[in-house]
């Protein structure tokens, strides 16, 4: 050591980093050390040189960069002592890596020194007539071999940690050679170092097939377990070495084992009575890859694994950790069924076991044996739903999975219902993990809707703030779907929601529900015989969703859900429309524009435009669960945010975007906003939709094809429902229509406006359309001149009636109650009636009040409003289509109706 | 390859040894002890000696006021890791004589120099305490 160095002494620099008590300080101490290291490292001292390498590990470790100190690695691997050789080589594991230039550079020199120390030592050897038995022998004889020894053991060491693809290729020659060499320690690091080469570049793996089956036959353990590892290693790259050693090693093999097992005492490798476990567990997994797929030697290895899984101590670590090996070796090769036997018996020993590491390896282990033998592993469900409460996170997490292979269809309720019950005590940061398998479970085996729908409410009640979007999204696909539990869907959410307030997907879900099954609600429809009567009223359901708008920690897409639900109920409680257009009104003021333009867009529809707004905000089409799993499949990979994407399939419940999007058109124009091209496209449309059906043809058949597309892109709808569209795209247009009578924008349109000066008249036109319709016309008719009822249209299974009456003081339109009559045994479903009127009429069709027409003269009605341009001139005349299902078949009926009585 | 990584973290949570097996950047071994050490240090003795973290597996043991790491890969068997912990341990013992962190401090490049050649490239090479110690033995007599 220099005294004239002006560095401190490492143990100074270790005193000096313990003594810091902040890490800025320590970080202080640590930039001085290395401005003092790089200037001692200029000045090129080689006696300074172990001393900064090994302060530079110690900087290293404590996570700072050391990369200046790399060439010195190689200096002191280069100078002639042992320790600076030592330090080097160290050094040059820890601070280097394979993809360092410097490596270039290492190569090199391990290539040279060690070969000269190889030669060096052969002729030393030679030359004194030596016999090389163990390292232990040259310390006794000569200090300098025995250095020369390790020496050698350094580099291979050294290459075997860090060697990259190249230097593999350069040196295997040279390490395939030391496999044989004399000394165990360099046989050994030679056979390892041989791993990490064939790892490197498989095409060697061939090279070393020779050399490792001789390391086999070794007894020095360090020898055999490396040679071991390296034929394993080989086995697993290399198909031809799996065959060679299956072939000629398999039994040498056992036998080693078998030596190994019943070995007297040999104090070196004693490990609790037991002679080297590791060697054991080498062994044991070698002859796993051995014995994998091939029945042959799988028959050879049988009797001593029987051996091993019966004799082995079971009441020492060690032991366990060869019994555990045994198990999986015995469940990976072929099908000797007496042995799994014992294994599954050992599994069932371990999860009994108090230790809980004995009880994690075993719920491990399980996982791999439910593959072959279910029946066995369920016999240990309670225990391991027992393990899923463990406080213990590592065990939790481990026997949640094996839980959720677990479950089948014919366990799926208990397990659930365990699993939920637990969801209510369990630590918060596994409610996650927790509510997350839950969902899964549920999704994959739920037996019937009304269970899926109870369990999913459970974890949101539950979890709800942990449940990931897609979850949610799907539980309100199947209410959508589940048409039947609809009203005690939503009354269920509704409890639910009262008392969990704070679990933001339950109340997203709760408040999508309100908002298109809020009738529902109110008037307990359909109420299922497991249910509590319930008395809500209108502001109840009105106080839920404002609770949640005026939520201060509810996110954008809540309140976006929540105002969208306001709208809804606005049409579906018209008595307390006024309340829940303050509700609106209030998120004027948000600080989200799109919230701001939203409350003013649903305002002005709550407000103004009545007449429009109960077909605007009908109850969503039934979202197409088809649809939304491909998407969900497709847009898995990508991290679920919070925020509402449009590309998720359920339209307004994911976010206002959809729904408002549909409403955009109106409300822009009102505003007389600047109308987006988008919006008038989709006006266009509108328009050539109504343009089409004029031909009397259609509601909505060929001609408005562009539209229906569209529309559908905006209600991102999956099925295309064409009834729904074309009817929305004339209710907008025959309302104006009939309001509007005088506008000359109207004239224009309704009798031959060409579609492009619809697109022109598009903003203002529009604009002024509905500007029109603020004063509400729809005082219905209490006493007109009455008119006879008809039969429309009759056929062997179906009676159309339709009666008249005409509004006070607007001769022009007539009312039009339609009665369908089902005349036939058998229900129909999905009823839709769709009409077409020529241009001189405009039509309005009113939802009808079911789509379901029960047998045998089960009725349902539709209100129709039809507005006469030619008043006094032509009378009213009607084609129309009828679609529904009988027995799951479609079927269509049309017809057309000349018999409307006269003065209409 | 079986062992990633073998840490020595003292109870503050201050990292003592490292070593890796496989490459990792200054920042990514920062950032995973640091993640590492919350994990096992918040933990009690009831509970198993195994954290599973991203996709390593950690097995872990304590002695004293020094935690032994080992991060291996899923298919290593945790119980081997566990007697592989206390052979290490045994053989510091053997060396240092009750071996406590500021042995591990004050002599990081033995407690290296005991650690190559018991691992190599992930894998054990030696299991006898005895073997593993000549060399450190040979140097110091060299002294």
């Amino acid at each position: 050591m220099n005294p004239f160095s002006s560095s401190t002494r490492l143990r100074d620099m270790i005193r000096s980093i313990r003594a810091c008590k902040t890490a800025a300080e320590e970080r202080g101490v640590v930039r001085k050390e290395c401005a003092d290291i790089r200037a001692s490292i200029n000045e090129n001292d080689p006696h300074d040189r172990h001393r900064n390498l090994a302060k530079l590990m110690f900087i290293h470790m404590l996570g700072y960069p050391t990369h200046f100190g790399q060439m010195e690695c190689l200096k002191l691997i280069a100078s002639p002592g042992f320790p600076e050789k030592r330090i080097g080589y160290l050094g040059l594991m820890l601070l280097l890596d394979e993809r360092q230039e410097v490596l270039m550079l290492v190569t090199n020199s391990l290539k040279q020194y060690p070969l000269l120390f190889l030669v060096t030592l052969h002729r030393f050897l030679f030359s004194h007539g030596l016999c090389l038995d163990s390292c232990s022998m040259l310390v006794v004889k000569d200090r300098t071999f025995a250095f020369g020894i390790h020496c050698y053991g350094l580099a291979l060491c050294a290459l075997g940690n860090i060697c990259s693809a190249e230097m593999a290729r350069d040196l295997a020659p040279e390490v395939e050679r030391l496999i044989q060499f004399r000394d165990p320690n360099i046989r050994k690091k030679a056979a390892l170092c041989s791993t990490r080469i064939v790892r490197k570049v498989p095409d060697l793996a061939e090279n070393f097939i020779n050399a490792a089956s001789s390391l086999l036959k070794e007894k020095h353990h360090g020898v055999l377990i490396t040679g071991v590892q390296l034929c394993y290693e080989l086995c697993t790259i290399n198909d031809e070495a799996l065959e060679f050693f299956r072939k000629k090693c398999t039994e040498g093999l056992i036998k080693t084992l078998r030596d190994i097992t019943n070995s007297a005492y040999q104090p070196e490798y004693d490990v609790a009575g037991i002679t080297d476990p590791f060697l054991h567990i080498r062994l044991l997994k070698v002859l796993r890859v051995l014995g994998h797929g091939d029945a042959n030697a799988s028959d050879l290895m049988t009797d001593i694994l029987a051996q091993v899984a019966t004799k082995t101590e079971s009441n020492k670590n060690a032991g366990n950790a060869i019994l555990y090996e045994c198990v999986e070796t015995i469940m990976a090769i072929e099908d000797t069924s007496s042995l799994r036997v014992l294994a599954i018996n050992i599994l069932g020993r371990f999860l009994s076991n108090r230790d809980n590491n004995i009880r994690y390896v075993a719920l491990n282990m399980l996982m791999k044996a439910i593959a072959f033998d279910d029946q066995a592993v369920q016999r240990h469900r309670v225990t391991i739903l027992e393990c899923v409460k463990d406080p213990d996170a590592s065990i939790r997490k481990r026997a949640l999975e094996l839980v959720s292979l677990l479950v089948n269809e014919n366990n799926v309720k208990q397990l659930t219902k365990e699993l939920i019950d637990y969801l209510e005590i369990s630590d918060e940061d596994f409610k996650e993990d927790l509510s997350a398998k839950i969902c899964s479970i549920v999704e994959k085996f739920s037996p019937e809707k009304i269970w899926y729908i109870d369990q999913m409410l459970k974890v949101l009640s539950e979890a709800g703030k942990f449940v990931k979007d897609d979850v949610w999204h799907a539980l309100i696909v199947v209410i959508s779907n589940a048409s039947e539990l609809h009203g005690y869907t939503v009354r269920a959410l509704y409890k639910a929601v009262l008392t969990y307030s704070e679990q933001e997907t339950l109340v997203r879900v709760a408040i999508w529900c309100i908002g298109e099954y809020g009738d529902l609600l109110v008037n307990n429809v359909g109420m299922l015989g497991i249910e509590d009567p319930i008395t809500v009223t209108e502001c109840d359901a009105v106080d839920v969703v404002e609770d949640a708008i005026t939520r201060h920690n509810s996110d954008m897409t809540t309140k976006a859900m929540a105002l969208v639900a306001l709208l809804k109920l606005s049409s579906r409680f018209p008595s307390i429309s006024e309340r829940i257009k303050d509700v609106i009104l209030k998120q004027k003021g948000s600080l989200l524009l799109e919230m701001q333009q939203r409350a003013i867009e649903f305002n002005s529809i709550v407000e103004r435009h009545k007449n429009i707004r109960s077909s605007l905000v009908e109850r969503m089409p039934v979202l197409d669960e088809a649809t939304f799993n491909v998407r969900r499949a497709g847009s898995l990979p990508a991290s679920v945010s919070t925020m509402a994407k449009p590309s998720v399939s359920i339209p307004n419940g994911v976010s206002a975007a959809p729904l408002v999007d549909l409403l955009d058109l109106g409300s822009d124009d009102i505003l007389a906003a600047p109308s987006s091209s988008s919006g008038a496209d989709f006006l266009q449309d509108l328009l050539s939709v109504d343009l089409g059906s004029s031909s009397a043809q259609s509601g909505a058949t060929p001609a408005p094809k562009a539209g229906t597309d569209l529309l559908l892109d905006i209600l991102s709808i999956g099925t295309p429902s064409p009834a729904q569209n074309s009817t929305s795209a004339i209710d907008l247009l025959s309302t104006a229509d009939m309001n509007n009578n005088s506008s000359t924008a109207l004239d224009t349109l309704s009798s031959s406006a060409p579609p492009h000066i619809a697109t022109t008249a598009s903003a203002g036109g529009m604009f002024d359309l509905l500007d029109g319709l603020s004063p509400s016309p729809s005082k219905e008719a209490t006493n007109g001149p009455a008119y006879p009822p008809i039969v429309a249209y009759e056929s062997s299974s179906l009676k159309i009636d339709f009666t008249f009456s005409k509004p006070t003081g607007n001769p022009q339109t007539t009312n039009v109650e339609a009665t369908f009559i089902n005349l036939s045994p058998n229900t129909f479903t999905d009823f839709v009636f769709q009409a077409a009127v020529p241009k001189f009429l405009q039509l309005h069709l009113d939802p009808a009040s079911s789509n379901t027409l029960p047998a045998s003269g089960g009725n349902i009605t539709q209100n129709l409003r039809v507005a006469n341009s030619q008043h006094g001139k032509k009378s009213l005349v009607m084609r129309m289509r009828i679609g529904y299902k009988v027995n799951g078949k479609d079927v269509l009926e049309e017809g057309q109706i000349n018999n409307f009585p006269p003065g209409l | 390859m079986g062992i990633r990584f073998i840490l020595m973290v003292n109870k503050q949570g201050q990292t003592r040894l490292a070593q890796y097996y496989e490459w990792l950047t200054l920042e990514e071994r920062r950032a995973l002890e640091g993640e590492i050490v919350r994990k096992c240090l918040a933990r009690n003795d009831q509970q198993c000696s195994f954290v599973e973290h991203r996709n390593y597996k950690i097995v872990y043991r304590r002695y004293a006021s020094l935690f032994f790491m080992v991060g291996v890969d899923d298919d290593e068997n945790e119980l081997a890791i566990l007697e592989f912990i206390h052979l290490l341990v045994e053989t510091m013992d053997k060396h240092f004589g009750n071996v406590c962190e500021l042995d591990i401090m004050f002599h990081l490049e033995k407690a290296h120099f005991m650690l190559e050649e018991m691992v190599m490239n992930g894998c054990i090479v030696e299991t006898s305490k005895a073997n593993i110690l000549s060399p450190i033995q040979l140097m110091d007599k060299a002294h």
